[in-house]
């Protein structure tokens, strides 16, 4: 185990050592971190990492194969941009939380602010708690998971997320409309859960995705783009 | 971008370290806005008068003002100077003090009225500014700060936060409005006066107005929410209250955290991380387009 402390120790310092080529340790403690922003971004490898305490922006951004747990909230954009990995927050997510990640799993126990997952590309993102409005705005693949409640305009000009909500939906965004839940989305949602190590019952849920009506996804708008 | 704090006290006990516990966290917000800053203060009430807070250059009299006052507006209860501003309590009705102090000292400026607030702002990093005028050592009940990186009006000290129009109201935005022009204009009419093109001081003058006409903080927040059109964080204080409010698509970071002590609010959570007790402190993000307001230890939040 390697512990920063960064009431002492430079975010630099730390950032520069979990981008080494060759990491000999792989279990990682990070203290004090007093909502710095940028911590443990950028990680290229199968590291596993605390973070004891409240983060700052951008905590986890571009993760690959680490896997990072906050003990704490987590300003705006965690995990932006991650490809693959797990990124769990066991408090509150603000704005952007998982915008445009790729891939792996964000996990937020408590609940996310504004814009969660807002163009997400292939990443799952798991909630226990509730959503800010404008969600998954534009997501273009990937699954979005809900166990709390949605704010306004869930899902607007979605592309192909499935997103799944157990609570109420405030609104639901441009040509967002809720889905029949057929077997094969029951069994993906309890993947999902299971993997967020949440025992909801994923046919408590309802399924929303995208209705395909808007211009960019009719043909004969195709030579516009 | 821009950084805004705020600390409101529950606990009387803490209104003597109020300075102490502020200046770190206007410091904090260096990165947000390292081109001007400025602080509210309330404190040291002065109920048989008025209370002003005025700038002058480096020749600036204090001690011929005070005599002038005496001998021509009515009493003086004490003043006092603190770098290039002077704090005077007057025994007079505030109108009668702004308009001789128009007619007779045009170079003064007056940076607060009121009967606690005192306000102190200037160009430079937060940190000099925060020396320069000896925040540390402060004294009161609650304090809001800025740090400023300039956007919609020049890089002065007219143009760095708080605004104040209005007796011991003052406010401080993260953000930028698009309709202030219009809005400054029409409140202009109704009698409102500005001392600059900035944004902002117009959000101050809005709830100025609507106070003036019998609104409560709550009333005339939930009227800034339909009538400034652009990106806000507010953070705004009365003699006795402390407000939080973001515009609904609440793109201007905010979070509060609440103890048995203390409200606090800052853009970020760095500006909160070395208070006293934070680690057991209630934190939260403040939702977009709902009114947050503490008056005389009363927590009260209403839906827009």
């Amino acid at each position: 185990m390697t512990t920063y402390d960064l009431s002492t120790d430079s975010l630099r310092a730390l950032n520069q050592a979990l981008h080494e080529e060759e990491i000999s340790a792989r279990e990682w403690r990070i203290t004090h971190p007093d909502g710095a922003h940028n911590i443990a971004c950028g990680v290229n490898d199968a590291l596993c990492i605390d973070i004891d305490g409240h983060v700052g922006y951008y905590c986890a951004g571009m993760n690959q194969k680490a896997q990072i747990t906050i003990h704490g909230n987590a300003g705006v954009g965690v995990a932006e941009n991650m490809m693959s990995g797990c990124v769990r927050i066991k408090g509150d997510a603000s704005q952007s939380a998982g915008a445009t990640a790729h891939g792996g799993l964000l996990v937020i126990e408590g609940n996310a602010s504004a814009r969660c997952g807002i163009s997400m590309k292939g990443v799952d993102i798991v909630v226990k708690g509730n959503i800010g409005p404008m969600s998954a705005f534009m997501g273009q693949a990937g699954n979005l998971v809900v166990c709390g409640d949605a704010g306004e305009a869930l899902g607007d000009s979605l592309y192909e997320v499935h997103i799944y909500v157990k609570g109420e939906v405030a609104s639901l965004g441009a040509d967002c409309v809720q889905k029949e839940m057929r077997q094969e989305h029951v069994d993906e949602l309890a993947q999902l859960l299971s993997r967020a190590g949440l025992d909801d019952d994923p046919a408590s849920f309802k399924r929303y995705g995208s209705a395909r009506e808007l211009y960019n996804f009719k043909v004969d708008n195709a030579t516009a783009y | 971008m821009c950084g805004i704090v705020g600390l409101y006290l529950k606990n009387q006990k803490l209104e003597s370290d109020l300075g102490a516990l502020f200046a770190p966290m206007l410091e904090a917000m260096t990165d947000r806005g390292p081109d001007s800053a400025g602080f509210a203060v309330y404190g040291d009430e002065y109920a048989s008068g008025i209370k002003l807070t005025l700038q002058g250059d480096a020749a600036m009299d204090w001690e011929a003002l005070a005599k002038r006052f005496e001998s021509t507006l009515g009493p003086v209860d004490g003043w006092f100077t603190n770098a290039d501003v002077g704090v005077f309590k007057l025994g007079v009705d505030e109108r009668f003090a702004l308009a001789w102090l128009a007619e007779n000292a045009p170079e003064v400026r007056v940076l607060s009225a009121g009967q606690s607030i005192e306000i102190l702002k200037g160009v430079g990093l937060p940190n000099d500014v925060a020396e320069r005028y000896g925040l540390a050592g402060m004294k009161g009940s609650h304090a809001i700060g800025h740090t400023r990186m300039a956007t919609e009006s020049a890089v002065t000290l007219e143009g760095s936060h708080p605004f104040s129009t209005g007796l011991d109201l003052c406010l401080v935005h993260n953000g930028s409005l698009s309709n202030h022009n219009w809005l400054r204009s029409k409140l202009k009419r109704a009698g409102i006066s500005f001392k600059t093109d900035n944004d902002s001081e117009v959000a101050a003058g809005y709830l100025t107005w609507r106070m003036a006409k019998g609104d409560s903080l709550t009333q005339a927040l939930k009227g800034a929410l339909n009538d400034l059109d652009g990106f806000f964080t507010f953070t705004v204080g009365t003699q006795d209250g402390f407000a939080v409010v973001r515009d609904p698509i609440a793109c201007k970071p905010a979070v509060i955290a609440e103890t048995d002590d203390y409200v606090v609010m800052a853009s970020e959570y760095r500006a909160l991380a070395k208070l006293p007790g934070i680690d057991k402190a209630r934190v939260w993000e403040p939702e977009p387009g709902k009114i947050y307001v503490w008056e005389r230890s009363v927590a009260n939040v209403e839906a827009a």
